[in-house]
């Protein structure tokens, strides 16, 4: 037995925290994977002809 | 502070705005995932890259820049939350863009279902876990982005996490881990004990 701790858990909620563990593990896998998912598409032409213009009218400035 | 670049001897100094397109890809993979809407997501992409061109000189060089870019990009969303009632998400958008096609994973948690419920979210909740849980920011630079202080972005994710679970049917020690019974438990919460 762990002696001298005042706030010792008990084998509940030891389990329970682990458990918590693993769901706060899958949670961030699932995540990356939205994110993931979203990052790995191609960047629409929009974007890159935005900043030639913003580009461009700095230089006519 | 240590004196910033010397700009006397540099007038063709680099752009920082030369970078702006290396940030572009994970700018919309937080718009898209905060809103699930792709369409609004690329317009705030937008906003965000015109207000970083004419705002650079709030930039600070050396410094986190996607950091930097992911803040406007959040205030975007937040202002534009406060002037229009809030456009629902649109997986089926999503879906036509092909980004959800992912293949399934072999997870006890179907993305389907996890998508869902990531949708429910309140913004706060999803902000807070893409920053942290998803686009690899410290709390610290989370909370400086959100404007927050660093333990009470500790405390939105932690109830951002439960909230998720709840929506998902899963209360801490159900179904998540399968087979784990009463003397399982005991031998990992013995051995959990000297982990920890």
């Amino acid at each position: 037995m762990v002696q001298g701790m005042g706030t010792r858990m008990t084998q509940n909620e030891q389990t329970g925290k682990r458990r918590k563990q693993g769901l706060n593990h899958q949670i961030d896998e699932n995540l990356k994977r939205v994110y993931e998912s979203a990052l790995q598409e191609d960047v629409p032409d929009r974007f890159k002809d935005l900043l030639d213009r913003l580009r461009e009218q700095e230089v006519r400035k | 502070m240590s004196d910033p670049l010397p700009h006397d001897d540099a007038p063709h100094a680099v752009d920082p705005r030369d970078d702006l397109p290396n940030h572009l890809p994970a700018l919309r993979a937080f718009a898209i995932s905060l809103t699930g809407n792709v369409a609004l997501a690329d317009d705030m992409v937008q906003d965000t890259i015109v207000k970083a061109w004419t705002h650079i000189d709030s930039y600070k060089p050396g410094t986190n820049m996607r950091a930097w870019l992911f803040t406007i990009l959040r205030n975007t969303f937040y202002s534009h939350r406060r002037k229009h009632k809030r456009e629902q998400p649109d997986p089926e958008g999503v879906h036509a863009a092909g980004l959800y096609e992912k293949p399934a994973h072999d997870s006890k948690l179907a993305m389907t279902d996890f998508r869902t419920a990531f949708a429910k979210l309140s913004d706060e909740h999803r902000e807070v876990l893409l920053l942290v849980g998803a686009s690899g920011f410290s709390t610290q630079e989370a909370a400086a982005m959100i404007g927050i202080a660093e333990g009470t972005v500790k405390s939105r994710a932690s109830r951002a996490r439960a909230r998720l679970c709840a929506l998902l049917g899963m209360e801490v020690g159900e179904h998540m881990l399968d087979g784990i019974d009463g003397s399982t438990a005991a031998v990992m919460s013995r051995s959990g004990t000297q982990a920890a």
